[in-house]
Protein backbone atom coordinates (compact mmCIF):
# COMPACT_ATOMS: atom_id res chain seq x y z
CA UNK A 1 0.00 0.00 0.00
CA UNK A 2 1.24 3.27 -0.82
CA UNK A 3 2.40 5.83 2.22
CA UNK A 4 0.24 8.44 3.20
CA UNK A 5 2.27 11.23 3.51
CA UNK A 6 1.11 15.17 4.10
CA UNK A 7 2.96 18.78 5.03
CA UNK A 8 0.82 19.09 8.86
CA UNK A 9 1.46 21.44 11.52
CA UNK A 10 1.99 19.75 14.38
CA UNK A 11 -1.44 20.20 16.44
CA UNK A 12 -3.19 19.04 12.69
CA UNK A 13 -1.30 16.32 12.84
CA UNK A 14 -2.59 14.78 16.42
CA UNK A 15 -6.01 15.44 15.40
CA UNK A 16 -5.85 13.63 12.30
CA UNK A 17 -3.99 11.13 14.21
CA UNK A 18 -6.56 10.78 16.64
CA UNK A 19 -9.19 9.99 14.85
CA UNK A 20 -6.84 7.27 12.80
CA UNK A 21 -6.12 5.70 16.67
CA UNK A 22 -9.42 4.71 16.88
CA UNK A 23 -10.86 7.27 19.11
CA UNK A 24 -14.40 7.60 20.55
CA UNK A 25 -14.42 11.45 21.84
CA UNK A 26 -12.44 14.81 22.10
CA UNK A 27 -14.04 17.26 24.44
CA UNK A 28 -12.06 20.68 23.64
CA UNK A 29 -12.25 24.49 24.37
CA UNK A 30 -9.69 26.37 22.32
CA UNK A 31 -7.08 28.34 23.29
CA UNK A 32 -3.63 29.53 21.32
CA UNK A 33 -1.05 27.95 20.72
CA UNK A 34 -3.30 24.69 20.17
CA UNK A 35 -6.49 25.66 18.66
CA UNK A 36 -6.18 24.31 15.45
CA UNK A 37 -6.62 20.64 17.12
CA UNK A 38 -10.28 21.20 17.71
CA UNK A 39 -10.43 23.49 14.28
CA UNK A 40 -9.02 20.70 12.68
CA UNK A 41 -11.24 18.59 13.91
CA UNK A 42 -14.43 20.40 13.26
CA UNK A 43 -13.33 20.85 9.57
CA UNK A 44 -12.56 17.20 9.04
CA UNK A 45 -16.03 15.91 10.68
CA UNK A 46 -14.84 12.58 11.69
CA UNK A 47 -18.37 11.54 13.43
CA UNK A 48 -19.14 11.42 9.42
CA UNK A 49 -16.17 9.14 9.43
CA UNK A 50 -15.84 6.95 12.08
CA UNK A 51 -18.63 8.12 14.34
CA UNK A 52 -16.15 9.54 16.48
CA UNK A 53 -17.76 12.48 18.88
CA UNK A 54 -15.97 16.10 18.83
CA UNK A 55 -17.29 18.72 21.67
CA UNK A 56 -16.50 22.44 22.13
CA UNK A 57 -17.25 22.68 25.78
CA UNK A 58 -18.35 25.36 27.94
CA UNK A 59 -15.04 25.60 29.86
CA UNK A 60 -11.71 23.57 30.23
CA UNK A 61 -13.16 22.03 33.77
CA UNK A 62 -16.32 20.56 31.74
CA UNK A 63 -14.05 19.30 28.75
CA UNK A 64 -11.56 16.69 31.26
CA UNK A 65 -14.88 15.81 33.24
CA UNK A 66 -16.49 14.81 29.72
CA UNK A 67 -12.97 13.21 29.28
CA UNK A 68 -14.11 11.62 32.42
CA UNK A 69 -17.02 10.34 31.38
CA UNK A 70 -16.23 8.70 28.50
CA UNK A 71 -13.26 7.17 29.65
CA UNK A 72 -15.31 5.62 32.93
CA UNK A 73 -17.23 4.00 30.13
CA UNK A 74 -14.24 2.30 28.13
CA UNK A 75 -14.21 4.91 25.58
CA UNK A 76 -10.84 6.55 23.79
CA UNK A 77 -11.36 9.83 24.72
CA UNK A 78 -9.05 13.04 24.58
CA UNK A 79 -8.68 16.68 25.64
CA UNK A 80 -6.08 19.32 25.17
CA UNK A 81 -5.30 22.84 25.83
CA UNK A 82 -2.50 24.86 26.79
CA UNK A 83 -1.01 25.72 29.57
CA UNK A 84 -3.39 28.12 31.89
CA UNK A 85 -6.39 25.72 30.48
CA UNK A 86 -4.46 22.95 31.78
CA UNK A 87 -3.66 24.31 35.15
CA UNK A 88 -7.86 24.29 34.79
CA UNK A 89 -7.66 20.77 34.16
CA UNK A 90 -5.56 19.61 37.12
CA UNK A 91 -8.80 18.85 39.51
CA UNK A 92 -10.46 16.61 37.01
CA UNK A 93 -6.99 15.09 35.95
CA UNK A 94 -6.32 13.93 39.14
CA UNK A 95 -9.39 12.63 40.13
CA UNK A 96 -9.05 10.29 36.58
CA UNK A 97 -5.73 9.00 38.24
CA UNK A 98 -7.33 8.51 41.04
CA UNK A 99 -9.98 6.31 39.53
CA UNK A 100 -7.21 4.44 37.19
CA UNK A 101 -8.53 6.01 34.16
CA UNK A 102 -7.28 6.02 30.61
CA UNK A 103 -7.61 8.82 28.77
CA UNK A 104 -5.43 11.59 26.68
CA UNK A 105 -4.50 14.90 27.05
CA UNK A 106 -2.26 17.22 25.31
CA UNK A 107 -0.58 20.36 26.84
CA UNK A 108 0.85 22.36 23.98
CA UNK A 109 2.94 24.63 26.34
CA UNK A 110 3.37 28.41 26.12
CA UNK A 111 5.36 31.30 28.18
CA UNK A 112 3.48 31.32 32.30
CA UNK A 113 3.05 31.94 34.77
CA UNK A 114 -0.55 32.91 34.80
CA UNK A 115 -2.13 33.71 31.23
CA UNK A 116 1.64 34.65 30.03
CA UNK A 117 2.48 35.03 26.27
CA UNK A 118 1.51 32.79 23.89
CA UNK A 119 4.99 32.09 22.69
CA UNK A 120 6.65 28.41 23.42
CA UNK A 121 7.58 27.47 26.44
CA UNK A 122 8.55 24.37 28.32
CA UNK A 123 7.82 25.89 31.96
CA UNK A 124 4.92 22.99 32.92
CA UNK A 125 7.42 20.55 33.27
CA UNK A 126 6.85 20.37 37.37
CA UNK A 127 3.42 20.45 37.03
CA UNK A 128 3.06 17.37 34.29
CA UNK A 129 5.95 15.22 36.16
CA UNK A 130 5.47 15.66 39.59
CA UNK A 131 1.65 15.98 39.92
CA UNK A 132 0.11 18.95 39.31
CA UNK A 133 -3.18 17.87 41.07
CA UNK A 134 -3.41 16.94 44.66
CA UNK A 135 -2.39 12.98 45.95
CA UNK A 136 0.33 10.85 45.12
CA UNK A 137 -0.28 10.19 41.43
CA UNK A 138 1.18 10.00 38.31
CA UNK A 139 0.84 10.99 34.39
CA UNK A 140 2.42 8.99 32.09
CA UNK A 141 4.30 11.96 29.95
CA UNK A 142 4.97 11.52 26.33
CA UNK A 143 7.34 15.23 24.46
CA UNK A 144 7.11 14.79 21.27
CA UNK A 145 10.28 16.49 18.63
CA UNK A 146 8.60 16.74 15.53
CA UNK A 147 5.48 16.46 13.76
CA UNK A 148 5.80 12.73 13.04
CA UNK A 149 6.06 11.95 16.29
CA UNK A 150 3.07 14.69 17.40
CA UNK A 151 1.29 11.93 15.10
CA UNK A 152 2.55 8.34 16.41
CA UNK A 153 2.53 9.72 19.79
CA UNK A 154 -1.48 9.85 20.01
CA UNK A 155 -2.26 5.96 19.36
CA UNK A 156 1.07 5.28 21.61
CA UNK A 157 -0.89 7.48 24.25
CA UNK A 158 -3.90 5.87 24.24
CA UNK A 159 -2.20 2.26 24.51
CA UNK A 160 -0.14 3.46 27.25
CA UNK A 161 -3.31 4.91 29.00
CA UNK A 162 -5.46 1.79 28.52
CA UNK A 163 -2.36 -0.85 29.27
CA UNK A 164 -1.69 1.09 32.52
CA UNK A 165 -5.47 2.56 33.47
CA UNK A 166 -3.53 6.18 33.53
CA UNK A 167 -4.03 9.19 31.96
CA UNK A 168 -1.27 9.82 29.06
CA UNK A 169 -0.09 13.54 28.75
CA UNK A 170 1.16 14.64 25.38
CA UNK A 171 3.55 17.33 26.74
CA UNK A 172 4.28 19.80 23.70
CA UNK A 173 4.91 23.57 23.01
CA UNK A 174 4.25 26.33 20.98
CA UNK A 175 6.88 25.26 17.98
CA UNK A 176 6.32 21.89 17.29
CA UNK A 177 2.20 22.55 17.71
CA UNK A 178 3.23 25.75 15.32
CA UNK A 179 5.46 24.40 12.37
CA UNK A 180 5.06 22.20 9.35
CA UNK A 181 6.74 18.95 8.82
CA UNK A 182 6.12 15.79 6.67
CA UNK A 183 4.33 13.19 8.51
CA UNK A 184 3.54 9.50 7.18
CA UNK A 185 0.03 9.17 8.36
CA UNK A 186 -0.94 5.70 9.78
CA UNK A 187 -4.15 3.70 8.25
CA UNK A 188 -7.20 4.22 10.03
CA UNK A 189 -8.20 1.67 13.03
CA UNK A 190 -11.94 0.60 13.71
CA UNK A 191 -13.21 2.16 17.35
CA UNK A 192 -13.42 -0.32 19.22
CA UNK A 193 -16.78 -1.93 19.66
CA UNK A 194 -19.28 -2.22 22.28
CA UNK A 195 -18.95 -6.04 22.67
CA UNK A 196 -15.28 -4.94 22.28
CA UNK A 197 -15.29 -2.73 25.17
CA UNK A 198 -16.61 -5.02 27.71
CA UNK A 199 -14.21 -8.12 26.89
CA UNK A 200 -11.29 -5.71 27.02
CA UNK A 201 -12.56 -3.26 30.14
CA UNK A 202 -13.87 -5.34 32.83
CA UNK A 203 -13.98 -2.04 34.78
CA UNK A 204 -16.04 0.18 32.73
CA UNK A 205 -19.60 1.08 33.53
CA UNK A 206 -21.06 -0.90 30.61
CA UNK A 207 -24.42 -1.24 32.03
CA UNK A 208 -24.66 -4.25 35.00
CA UNK A 209 -25.16 -7.98 33.58
CA UNK A 210 -26.88 -10.05 36.02
CA UNK A 211 -23.54 -12.40 36.10
CA UNK A 212 -21.56 -9.60 37.98
CA UNK A 213 -21.46 -6.78 40.63
CA UNK A 214 -22.29 -3.38 39.70
CA UNK A 215 -18.99 -1.36 38.67
CA UNK A 216 -18.31 1.26 40.23
CA UNK A 217 -16.12 4.68 39.48
CA UNK A 218 -14.66 6.74 42.18
CA UNK A 219 -11.52 8.01 43.60
CA UNK A 220 -13.38 8.76 47.30
CA UNK A 221 -12.76 5.86 49.83
CA UNK A 222 -12.93 7.32 53.26
CA UNK A 223 -11.64 4.56 54.90
CA UNK A 224 -7.83 5.67 55.76
CA UNK A 225 -6.58 2.30 56.13
CA UNK A 226 -8.06 1.59 51.85
CA UNK A 227 -7.00 4.46 51.02
CA UNK A 228 -3.66 3.44 51.84
CA UNK A 229 -3.65 0.00 50.57
CA UNK A 230 -5.09 2.20 47.14
CA UNK A 231 -2.07 4.59 47.15
CA UNK A 232 0.32 1.07 47.79
CA UNK A 233 -1.07 -0.36 44.55
CA UNK A 234 -0.96 2.92 42.80
CA UNK A 235 2.74 3.46 43.61
CA UNK A 236 3.71 -0.31 42.35
CA UNK A 237 1.92 1.01 39.51
CA UNK A 238 3.98 3.72 38.45
CA UNK A 239 7.31 1.67 39.66
CA UNK A 240 6.34 -1.13 36.91
CA UNK A 241 6.03 2.19 34.30
CA UNK A 242 9.47 3.03 35.55
CA UNK A 243 11.02 -0.05 34.94
CA UNK A 244 9.41 -1.04 31.66
CA UNK A 245 8.25 1.92 30.03
CA UNK A 246 11.39 4.66 29.41
CA UNK A 247 12.21 5.69 25.83
CA UNK A 248 14.69 8.44 24.94
CA UNK A 249 16.72 8.80 22.02
CA UNK A 250 20.56 9.15 22.34
CA UNK A 251 21.82 11.28 19.60
CA UNK A 252 26.30 10.97 19.19
CA UNK A 253 26.86 10.00 22.38
CA UNK A 254 29.19 7.36 21.78
CA UNK A 255 32.13 9.48 21.60
CA UNK A 256 30.84 12.35 23.53
CA UNK A 257 32.89 14.27 26.33
CA UNK A 258 29.70 16.52 26.71
CA UNK A 259 25.82 15.35 26.95
CA UNK A 260 23.13 17.76 26.22
CA UNK A 261 19.89 16.67 27.76
CA UNK A 262 17.05 18.55 26.19
CA UNK A 263 13.41 17.10 25.04
CA UNK A 264 10.59 18.46 22.73
CA UNK A 265 11.92 21.75 20.89
CA UNK A 266 14.81 22.26 22.89
CA UNK A 267 16.09 18.82 21.38
CA UNK A 268 15.87 19.89 18.34
CA UNK A 269 17.96 23.25 18.82
CA UNK A 270 20.55 21.41 20.53
CA UNK A 271 20.69 18.65 17.96
CA UNK A 272 22.00 22.08 15.52
CA UNK A 273 24.11 23.66 18.34
CA UNK A 274 25.77 19.48 18.27
CA UNK A 275 26.31 20.03 14.78
CA UNK A 276 27.85 23.26 15.16
CA UNK A 277 30.04 22.19 18.21
CA UNK A 278 31.45 19.07 16.46
CA UNK A 279 32.12 21.32 13.51
CA UNK A 280 34.96 22.68 16.24
CA UNK A 281 36.01 19.37 17.62
CA UNK A 282 34.56 19.07 20.96
CA UNK A 283 32.79 16.04 21.08
CA UNK A 284 28.84 16.29 22.32
CA UNK A 285 26.28 14.34 22.34
CA UNK A 286 22.01 14.33 23.19
CA UNK A 287 20.02 12.95 24.97
CA UNK A 288 16.08 13.63 24.10
CA UNK A 289 13.84 12.15 26.80
CA UNK A 290 10.58 10.96 24.65
CA UNK A 291 9.00 9.64 28.03
CA UNK A 292 9.41 12.64 30.88
CA UNK A 293 7.63 10.07 33.23
CA UNK A 294 8.88 7.81 33.58
CA UNK A 295 12.72 9.65 32.69
CA UNK A 296 15.50 7.95 31.70
CA UNK A 297 17.89 8.23 34.56
CA UNK A 298 19.42 4.98 34.17
CA UNK A 299 21.22 5.86 30.57
CA UNK A 300 22.44 9.42 32.24
CA UNK A 301 23.59 7.62 34.99
CA UNK A 302 25.84 5.11 32.79
CA UNK A 303 27.19 7.97 30.96
CA UNK A 304 27.96 9.99 33.88
CA UNK A 305 30.86 7.38 34.35
CA UNK A 306 32.62 8.74 31.35
CA UNK A 307 31.29 12.20 30.20
CA UNK A 308 32.52 15.38 31.62
CA UNK A 309 29.48 16.65 32.28
CA UNK A 310 25.75 17.36 31.33
CA UNK A 311 23.88 20.54 30.19
CA UNK A 312 20.02 20.61 30.49
CA UNK A 313 18.46 23.09 27.83
CA UNK A 314 14.68 23.97 28.24
CA UNK A 315 12.71 26.74 27.99
CA UNK A 316 12.14 27.44 31.84
CA UNK A 317 13.87 28.75 34.65
CA UNK A 318 15.29 24.80 34.99
CA UNK A 319 12.90 22.30 36.36
CA UNK A 320 13.78 18.88 33.96
CA UNK A 321 17.68 19.77 35.49
CA UNK A 322 16.47 18.55 38.63
CA UNK A 323 15.79 15.29 37.27
CA UNK A 324 19.11 15.45 35.70
CA UNK A 325 20.72 15.97 38.82
CA UNK A 326 19.13 13.17 40.31
CA UNK A 327 20.12 10.56 37.94
CA UNK A 328 23.59 12.02 37.53
CA UNK A 329 24.22 11.30 41.71
CA UNK A 330 27.06 14.44 41.48
CA UNK A 331 29.19 12.12 39.73
CA UNK A 332 30.12 15.19 37.18
CA UNK A 333 29.33 19.04 36.88
CA UNK A 334 25.21 19.35 36.09
CA UNK A 335 23.79 22.93 35.07
CA UNK A 336 20.69 24.64 32.92
CA UNK A 337 20.40 26.67 30.23
CA UNK A 338 17.34 28.27 28.86
CA UNK A 339 15.03 31.01 28.11
CA UNK A 340 11.42 31.87 29.85
CA UNK A 341 8.14 33.21 29.18
CA UNK A 342 8.29 32.50 25.16
CA UNK A 343 11.42 33.67 24.41
CA UNK A 344 13.51 30.89 22.36
CA UNK A 345 17.63 30.52 22.19
CA UNK A 346 19.45 30.20 19.28
CA UNK A 347 21.62 27.11 18.51
CA UNK A 348 24.46 29.55 18.63
CA UNK A 349 23.33 30.63 22.87
CA UNK A 350 23.32 26.95 23.48
CA UNK A 351 26.68 26.60 22.02
CA UNK A 352 27.63 29.68 24.21
CA UNK A 353 26.53 28.19 27.24
CA UNK A 354 27.88 25.08 27.47
CA UNK A 355 31.05 26.59 26.88
CA UNK A 356 30.80 28.90 29.63
CA UNK A 357 28.92 26.59 32.32
CA UNK A 358 30.03 23.45 31.65
CA UNK A 359 33.67 23.37 29.51
CA UNK A 360 35.08 26.46 31.16
CA UNK A 361 32.59 26.03 34.55
CA UNK A 362 33.48 24.39 38.32
CA UNK B 1 21.87 19.09 0.58
CA UNK B 2 20.40 21.15 3.17
CA UNK B 3 18.84 24.25 2.22
CA UNK B 4 17.88 26.97 5.01
CA UNK B 5 15.44 29.83 3.82
CA UNK B 6 13.82 32.65 5.75
CA UNK B 7 10.83 34.50 3.99
CA UNK B 8 9.90 38.03 4.77
CA UNK B 9 7.06 40.50 4.19
CA UNK B 10 4.39 41.98 5.18
CA UNK B 11 1.31 40.10 6.04
CA UNK B 12 -0.86 39.32 3.40
CA UNK B 13 1.77 39.75 0.57
CA UNK B 14 1.56 35.42 0.21
CA UNK B 15 4.83 34.91 2.90
CA UNK B 16 3.69 32.26 4.53
CA UNK B 17 2.07 30.76 1.36
CA UNK B 18 4.92 30.43 -0.69
CA UNK B 19 6.75 29.03 2.06
CA UNK B 20 4.01 26.39 2.18
CA UNK B 21 4.56 25.47 -1.58
CA UNK B 22 7.74 25.84 -1.41
CA UNK B 23 8.06 23.11 1.59
CA UNK B 24 5.39 21.10 -0.05
CA UNK B 25 7.46 21.01 -3.48
CA UNK B 26 10.46 18.95 -1.21
CA UNK B 27 7.95 17.20 0.23
CA UNK B 28 7.11 15.95 -3.00
CA UNK B 29 10.89 14.64 -4.34
CA UNK B 30 11.46 13.04 -1.14
CA UNK B 31 12.77 15.12 0.74
CA UNK B 32 12.18 16.08 4.73
CA UNK B 33 11.21 19.73 4.81
CA UNK B 34 10.56 21.66 8.07
CA UNK B 35 7.72 24.99 7.89
CA UNK B 36 8.58 27.46 11.16
CA UNK B 37 6.19 30.38 10.50
CA UNK B 38 6.64 33.74 13.37
CA UNK B 39 3.58 33.23 15.09
CA UNK B 40 2.31 35.94 18.02
CA UNK B 41 -0.15 38.16 18.28
CA UNK B 42 0.31 39.85 14.67
CA UNK B 43 -1.79 41.78 12.74
CA UNK B 44 -3.14 43.33 9.21
CA UNK B 45 -0.49 44.99 8.22
CA UNK B 46 2.07 44.05 10.64
CA UNK B 47 5.67 41.73 9.61
CA UNK B 48 5.34 38.60 8.83
CA UNK B 49 7.99 35.71 8.29
CA UNK B 50 8.54 31.87 7.88
CA UNK B 51 11.64 29.44 8.23
CA UNK B 52 11.51 26.83 5.00
CA UNK B 53 14.68 24.00 5.78
CA UNK B 54 14.44 21.35 2.82
CA UNK B 55 16.96 18.39 3.15
CA UNK B 56 18.01 14.97 2.31
CA UNK B 57 18.84 14.66 6.37
CA UNK B 58 16.68 14.74 9.69
CA UNK B 59 16.33 18.20 9.80
CA UNK B 60 17.70 20.12 13.21
CA UNK B 61 16.40 23.69 14.50
CA UNK B 62 13.44 25.50 13.18
CA UNK B 63 14.70 28.70 14.83
CA UNK B 64 17.86 29.64 12.95
CA UNK B 65 20.04 33.25 13.28
CA UNK B 66 21.53 32.64 9.79
CA UNK B 67 20.43 31.43 6.41
CA UNK B 68 21.93 30.20 3.43
CA UNK B 69 19.09 32.27 1.66
CA UNK B 70 16.91 35.35 2.86
CA UNK B 71 13.97 36.63 0.72
CA UNK B 72 13.35 40.53 1.76
CA UNK B 73 9.66 41.88 0.56
CA UNK B 74 9.80 44.70 2.47
CA UNK B 75 11.80 47.65 4.28
CA UNK B 76 11.23 46.02 7.96
CA UNK B 77 12.84 43.03 6.64
CA UNK B 78 15.61 44.37 4.91
CA UNK B 79 16.64 45.86 8.38
CA UNK B 80 16.23 42.98 9.95
CA UNK B 81 17.40 40.14 8.24
CA UNK B 82 20.25 41.77 5.30
CA UNK B 83 22.78 40.73 8.17
CA UNK B 84 21.28 37.22 9.18
CA UNK B 85 22.41 35.64 5.67
CA UNK B 86 25.36 33.36 5.64
CA UNK B 87 28.74 34.91 3.90
CA UNK B 88 28.67 33.52 0.76
CA UNK B 89 24.76 33.34 0.70
CA UNK B 90 21.86 34.63 -1.22
CA UNK B 91 19.95 37.96 -0.52
CA UNK B 92 16.53 38.56 -3.18
CA UNK B 93 14.21 41.40 -2.83
CA UNK B 94 11.72 43.17 -4.23
CA UNK B 95 12.78 46.68 -4.83
CA UNK B 96 9.55 47.69 -4.70
CA UNK B 97 9.40 50.06 -1.11
CA UNK B 98 12.72 49.30 -0.42
CA UNK B 99 14.65 53.10 0.46
CA UNK B 100 17.32 51.66 1.73
CA UNK B 101 18.68 48.56 -0.64
CA UNK B 102 21.39 46.24 0.70
CA UNK B 103 25.03 46.72 0.52
CA UNK B 104 26.53 43.66 1.80
CA UNK B 105 29.76 42.87 -0.35
CA UNK B 106 30.29 39.01 0.59
CA UNK B 107 27.10 37.45 -0.42
CA UNK B 108 25.13 37.62 -3.83
CA UNK B 109 22.49 39.56 -4.19
CA UNK B 110 19.71 39.48 -6.39
CA UNK B 111 16.43 41.44 -7.67
CA UNK B 112 12.93 40.64 -8.14
CA UNK B 113 10.45 43.07 -9.48
CA UNK B 114 7.84 41.05 -8.71
CA UNK B 115 5.16 44.01 -7.40
CA UNK B 116 5.54 45.59 -10.90
CA UNK B 117 5.44 42.55 -12.95
CA UNK B 118 2.30 41.16 -10.59
CA UNK B 119 0.30 44.24 -11.55
CA UNK B 120 1.44 43.95 -15.08
CA UNK B 121 0.03 40.40 -15.46
CA UNK B 122 -3.21 41.96 -13.80
CA UNK B 123 -3.19 40.04 -10.57
CA UNK B 124 -1.63 41.18 -7.28
CA UNK B 125 -1.93 37.29 -5.44
CA UNK B 126 0.35 35.96 -7.47
CA UNK B 127 3.15 38.26 -6.33
CA UNK B 128 4.66 35.51 -4.28
CA UNK B 129 4.95 33.32 -6.96
CA UNK B 130 6.57 35.52 -8.86
CA UNK B 131 8.93 35.90 -6.07
CA UNK B 132 9.23 31.73 -5.77
CA UNK B 133 9.98 31.54 -9.35
CA UNK B 134 13.04 33.66 -9.08
CA UNK B 135 14.32 32.27 -6.21
CA UNK B 136 13.89 28.79 -8.28
CA UNK B 137 16.06 30.61 -10.81
CA UNK B 138 18.96 31.22 -8.77
CA UNK B 139 18.64 28.02 -6.64
CA UNK B 140 17.19 25.30 -8.16
CA UNK B 141 16.79 23.44 -5.25
CA UNK B 142 13.43 21.63 -6.52
CA UNK B 143 12.23 20.08 -9.87
CA UNK B 144 9.59 22.15 -11.37
CA UNK B 145 7.20 18.91 -11.66
CA UNK B 146 7.29 19.17 -8.30
CA UNK B 147 6.65 22.83 -7.43
CA UNK B 148 3.56 22.13 -9.70
CA UNK B 149 2.48 18.94 -7.50
CA UNK B 150 3.21 20.98 -4.51
CA UNK B 151 0.84 23.69 -5.78
CA UNK B 152 -1.96 21.64 -6.13
CA UNK B 153 -1.00 20.11 -2.61
CA UNK B 154 -1.15 23.44 -1.10
CA UNK B 155 -4.22 25.40 -3.17
CA UNK B 156 -7.88 23.83 -2.46
CA UNK B 157 -8.79 22.34 -5.11
CA UNK B 158 -11.83 24.93 -5.79
CA UNK B 159 -9.34 27.32 -7.02
CA UNK B 160 -6.93 24.61 -9.41
CA UNK B 161 -8.58 26.43 -12.13
CA UNK B 162 -5.69 29.02 -11.00
CA UNK B 163 -3.01 26.68 -11.60
CA UNK B 164 -1.74 27.80 -15.38
CA UNK B 165 -1.63 31.39 -13.93
CA UNK B 166 0.37 30.17 -11.22
CA UNK B 167 2.69 28.61 -13.12
CA UNK B 168 3.03 31.73 -15.65
CA UNK B 169 4.07 33.65 -12.34
CA UNK B 170 7.40 31.24 -11.32
CA UNK B 171 8.14 31.58 -15.21
CA UNK B 172 7.99 35.14 -15.00
CA UNK B 173 10.44 35.52 -11.94
CA UNK B 174 12.60 32.94 -13.43
CA UNK B 175 12.62 35.53 -16.48
CA UNK B 176 13.25 38.79 -14.55
CA UNK B 177 14.79 37.91 -11.75
CA UNK B 178 18.70 39.95 -11.92
CA UNK B 179 22.03 39.66 -10.02
CA UNK B 180 23.21 43.07 -8.66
Amino acid sequence: MEKEVKLMKGNEAIAEAVIRAGADGYFGYPITPQSEVIEYLMAEQPWERTGMVVLQAESEVAAINMVYGGAACGKRVMTSSSSPGISLKQEGLTYIAGAELPCLVMNCVRGGPGLGTIQPAQSDYFQTTKGGGHGDYRLIVLAPASVQEMSDFAELGFDLAFKYRNPVMILTDGIIGQMMEKVELKPQKARKTQEEIIKECPWATVGKPTTRERNIITSLDLVAANQEKFNIKLQAKYKEIQEKEVRYEAIKCDDADYILVAYGCSARLCMKAIDLLRANGIKVGLIRPITLFPFPSKILFELANRVKGFLAVELSAGQMVEDVELAVKNKVIVKHFGRMGGMIPSPEEIVEALEQKIIGGK
Amino acid sequence: MTEEIIIAGFGGQGVLSMGKILAYSGLMQGQEVTWMPSYGPEMRGGTSNVTVIVSDERISSPILTQYDTVIILNQQSMDKFESTVKPGGILIYDPNGITHHPTRKDISIYKVDAAVAASEMGNQKIFNMIVLGGYLKVKPIVKMENVIKGLKKSIPERNHKLLPLNEQAITKGMEIIEKI
